[in-house]
């Protein structure tokens, strides 16, 4: 019961900062609700029990992105008025088709759920390690080595083409 | 009930206000200090030796004229010292300033929360701590302020690096998050881990001096290029709050120190029983009095070095620190895969 409470009322509270961050005229104050908001879903994390993924959102998200996002944001100037964004290219009707299908589909999953009911899964099988992060770090060198080297490879190369990029002379 | 409310919001209460209390005097310690150093006496009028300064000060700042400067943007400006001091203030919560102790018939632990991800917490809670000086200078819609949190927030993020790599090697060690274990890890493995990473000690105090923009990289309060920083349109109890939340992250740096290097609340050699004696002294002391040493070379430091140019400041953390932690880190994984 107490934890139906607080989920419907942090998850209230991510809806309408996001909410805010898109319908913010002020850019820095858009980013500001986005942090906020991520707050509010590390909350959430911490109420499923899982801290580490809480802490990780909060130093990940909260305190290194959205950092950058800031600089960005506070660098380049969009105090502009917004008539200045109008595009005579903007393609309206596209952006509502696309806004419908993503409803549509999640309109779908929603209904779907309920239809189905879930199917009784095998309890997971007990990990030799206890606690939280102990659990994250050996399933991610177990069961998901591979999508978590593949992970790495990834950022590895955005990493060198980000310094390709961004350098003149190698 | 007792257990589970009424004693942590007794806890919560002794750490907050000894932390206040702990700033205020850590501001006339060091100008005390400072003042010696310099062959001055630093405040003598408030009470005997000044030590009623931090009184009159807080009074002073709590009457001042609090002034918005008109093009400010006022919310961001009115949350930015919030939002700086609030990171320096939570991280206190999984601090552990002794083991558990029978307080009158009651097993008590002396920290707040021993959380399974504590050390993690103290990082995450930290990086947000940046925010409050990015939107101060942003918000005050004036030069200074805007290129000192520049500095600032490209500062903070780059020794963050260098700290957080320090620490993985810290967790390497002890083998879990938990400040409560680490401390525990020390006991155990009979040694302080200053003395097994000694490099790892030595980065994570001159990243602490930089994160909490200390002497010698106090960069974005360099009087001299940037009037007073990013708090230069701050007047009154909102200036008072930076300062506060600098104080009180100058603490939190010396009582993670305190925590992962030199033992936390374990007495000196707790190997050594001939001097078994001293667990007569309450643990509890010893963790303030580490903390001390660490708070007055904080001070020291100022005293003597002269400030760091910004690139040389940059070149340190990214050419100097952060290879060096990555060596450290290195060496201690393979260390510790090879001999333990």
């Amino acid at each position: 019961m107490g934890q139906a409470i607080a989920f419907y009322t942090i998850s209230a509270f991510v809806l309408f900062f996001a909410v805010l961050v898109v319908s913010t005229k002020d850019t820095v104050h858009s980013v500001l609700f986005l942090v906020v908001d991520f707050l509010f879903v590390a909350a959430l994390y911490v109420l499923l029990g899982a801290e580490f993924l809480a802490a990780i959102q909060v130093l990940v998200y909260a305190g290194g992105i959205v950092v950058l996002y800031l600089f960005v944001v506070m660098l380049v100037n969009l105090k502009r008025p917004p008539e200045a964004y109008e595009d005579p290219h903007r393609r309206t009707k596209l952006g509502y088709a696309l806004s419908a299908a993503v409803l549509v589909e999640l309109g779908a999953i929603v209904g779907y759920g309920y239809l189905t009911p879930s199917p009784i899964r095998p309890a997971p099988a007990a990990l030799p390690v206890s606690g939280n992060t102990e659990e994250v770090g050996w399933l991610l060198y177990t069961s998901y080595l591979i999508p978590f080297e593949i992970a790495s490879i990834l950022l590895l190369v955005a990493m060198i083409g980000a310094i390709v990029l961004a350098k003149r002379e190698l | 009930m007792i257990d589970s409310f009424v004693i942590p919001l007794l806890k919560i209460a002794i750490v907050l206000n000894a932390t206040l209390v702990g700033v205020t005097y850590m501001v006339l310690l060091e100008r005390k200090v400072i003042a010696w150093a310099q062959s001055r006496l630093g405040p003598m009028r408030v009470g005997p030796y000044g030590i009623l300064q931090p009184v009159a000060d807080a009074i002073k700042l709590m009457i001042k004229e609090d002034i918005t400067p008109t093009r400010a943007d006022k919310w961001v400006f009115t949350a930015a010292p919030i939002i700086s001091m609030v990171p320096a203030l939570i991280t206190y919560a999984v601090i552990p300033f002794g083991p558990t102790v029978n307080l009158f018939g009651r097993q008590v632990a002396l920290s707040i929360t021993d959380i399974n991800i504590g050390l993690l917490y103290v990082v995450s809670v930290a990086s947000v701590g940046v925010y409050g000086i990015i939107l101060a200078g942003y918000s005050s819609n004036s030069k200074y302020p805007l290129l000192a949190s520049l500095r600032a927030s490209a500062q903070l993020i780059s020794y963050e690096v260098a700290v957080t790599l320090t620490l993985v090697s810290v967790i390497l060690m002890a083998g879990s998050l938990s400040m409560v274990s680490i401390v525990r890890a020390q006991e155990i493995q009979h040694v302080w881990f200053a003395f097994v990473q000694p490099l790892a000690f030595v980065i994570f105090f001159i990243g602490g001096l930089a994160e909490t923009n200390r002497a010698p990289f106090d960069m974005p309060e360099a009087e001299q290029e940037l009037t007073g920083g990013f708090h230069t349109e701050y007047s009154g109890m909102r200036f008072a709050l930076f300062f506060l939340a600098e104080y009180a992250n100058m603490i939190v740096v010396s009582s993670v120190a305190t925590t992962l290097f030199l033992g936390g609340w374990l007495r000196p050699f707790p190997n050594v029983a001939a001097l078994g004696f001293l667990d007569i002294i309450p643990s509890w002391t010893w963790f303030l009095a580490k903390s001390f040493v660490f708070l007055y070379v904080f001070i020291w430091v100022r005293a003597t070095l002269p400030r760091y140019r910004y690139d040389q400041l940059m070149a340190i953390g990214w050419k100097l620190l952060i290879p060096l932690a990555i060596a450290n880190l290195v060496i201690t994984g393979i260390v510790k895969v090879m001999l333990l």
